[in-house]
């Protein structure tokens, strides 16, 4: 059934969105950094752990930004295709909650309008916004701020079908390697096989806002999810890149039909502030 | 080794620090990352004078979050530091001392270092509000224009940071990485 709803309502949540995620890390990163502070082997790696806890802890109790790279606006919409939006344009009121999120949360506008000539918007918009029509009438909003610290460390591989499973290990673990400390680690790998070149880098990115104890429901892709942690927390990077056996929390890999002459993987790295929030309006 | 350091960071204080000491610092600071550093070297170039008092200075790589009502400052961690590479030798061989920030330099960069027996520490990535505790005072000096980007003097109390690169070139990155290396 066909229901309507007021974008001014997708303004609203997306600004309570912006600010819930730059504060509070979610349940899953959460218990994941709680649990790297055990399982950490470098004692300078176990001091930083405890600071980032310290961090949260903070962030939580003065609401001071959990990371002042509050991020640029990745927004995924998931749209039912029996919705229907009353109000202004879906865009306009999206960039409108991001304007009112970051302006009114204290969150940093870290956007420029132009690649090259580079004056600050001021307002963080506009956002990156992945539109999908899914069944249903309901509207699933998926918030993901995203620091360039990380994003800058991130790549795509065209590589070929010959390649096979051993070149994908490669891709991810050089991507990791190159990484090392400018990722702020303990990181998240999201990594997207298959597709063309945009495909592969959009579920990368997708990867990252899966929950972190949460594996792939195809068995060999989970079976490469955790192979891959392993082989990352042996390079030794460690918390901050200062040695240590937790390099990363955990390896997100997401699949896609391809064509017969290729093999893309792109690997987007995110910070141990891997923030996503979740609402179904 | 855990060592409380003030400014002004002065080559008798980078002399003795070791790569991988674990540093408090206390004093004044200023703070620039990449608009800010593009506009002092446009300056440089046009032989105008710096903007900041360069001799024995550090400079913290970072754009803060804006600051809520009572507080100097919003969330404050480092930002990745190899944007500034360009930049930095030059800064260093006119005398600046000391680098804050987190991740990778050059070798250009690491040569400055030795050179000009300066110092590059670490702070720990994602932990700005933790670290925005250790700011007691902050003003734009300059480039206000550039918002989270302008110069700013701060004033810091057992800011917690690890020296990475040496004044002998040691490199914490490079030593600590391969102790846990397991490949």
């Amino acid at each position: 059934m066909i229901r309507s709803i007021q974008t001014s309502v997708i303004t609203e949540n997306i600004k309570e969105m912006c600010i819930q995620a730059n504060h509070y890390l979610s349940k899953d990163m959460d218990a994941a950094m709680k649990n790297a502070v055990f399982t950490e082997k470098s004692e300078l790696g176990k001091k930083i752990l405890n600071q980032l806890q310290e961090n949260l802890k903070i962030a939580d109790e003065e609401m001071i930004p959990i990371c002042q790279d509050t991020g640029m606006a990745i927004i995924f919409m998931e749209i039912g295709q029996d919705v229907h939006f009353e109000g202004e344009n879906i865009e306009d009121a999206i960039n409108e909650g991001v304007r009112q999120g970051y302006t009114e949360g204290f969150l940093r506008k870290s956007v420029v309008k132009d690649p090259i000539i580079r004056e600050n918007t001021k307002d963080n918009t506009p956002a990156i916004i992945h539109y999908s029509i899914v069944p249903g009438n309901k509207v699933k909003i998926t918030f993901a701020p995203k620091g360039f610290g990380s994003e800058n460390m991130s790549r795509v591989f065209m590589l070929k079908p010959a390649d096979g499973i051993e070149g994908v290990k490669n891709a991810i673990l050089t991507a990791v390697a190159d990484a090392g400390p400018n990722a702020c680690p303990p990181m998240v790998v999201g990594v997207g096989v298959g597709g063309d070149f945009e495909k592969a880098a959009i579920m990368a990115k997708q990867a990252l806002t899966r929950n972190v104890d949460e594996h792939s429901n195809i068995p060999y892709v989970c079976e490469l999810e955790k192979e891959m942690l392993e082989k990352i927390n042996r390079l030794g990077i460690g918390p901050g890149g200062l040695g240590g056996t937790t390099t990363a929390l955990a390896v997100n890999i997401n699949t896609y039909p391809t064509h017969i002459a290729g093999l893309p993987v792109a690997i987007n790295i995110c910070c141990h502030v891997n923030r996503h929030v979740v609402r179904v309006i | 080794m855990d060592k409380y350091i003030h400014t002004p960071i002065t080559e008798e204080i980078t002399a003795d620090l070791k790569s991988g000491d674990y540093v408090y610092i206390t004093g004044t600071i200023y703070v620039a990352r990449d608009a800010a550093h593009k506009r002092m070297m446009e300056a440089l170039e046009k032989g105008e004078k710096l903007p900041i008092d360069i001799k024995d200075s550090t400079i913290y790589y970072m754009g803060p979050s804006p600051a809520r009502e009572g507080r100097p400052i919003g969330s404050a961690g480092p930002t990745t530091a190899s944007r500034m590479d360009k930049y930095a030798p030059t800064l260093l061989d006119l005398g600046e001392k000391a680098m804050i920030g987190k991740g990778k330099r050059t070798k250009e960069v690491m040569d400055a270092v030795v050179r000009n027996k300066a110092v590059y520490f670490a702070a720990v990535g994602g932990a700005g509000a933790l670290l925005s505790k250790c700011i007691t005072k902050s003003e734009i000096v300059c480039y206000e224009d550039l918002g989270a980007e302008a110069i700013r003097k701060i004033e810091v109390e057992n800011f917690p940071a690890i020296v990475v690169i040496d004044c002998e070139g040691n490199n914490l990155y490079e030593t600590a990485i391969r102790e846990y290396c397991m490949k």
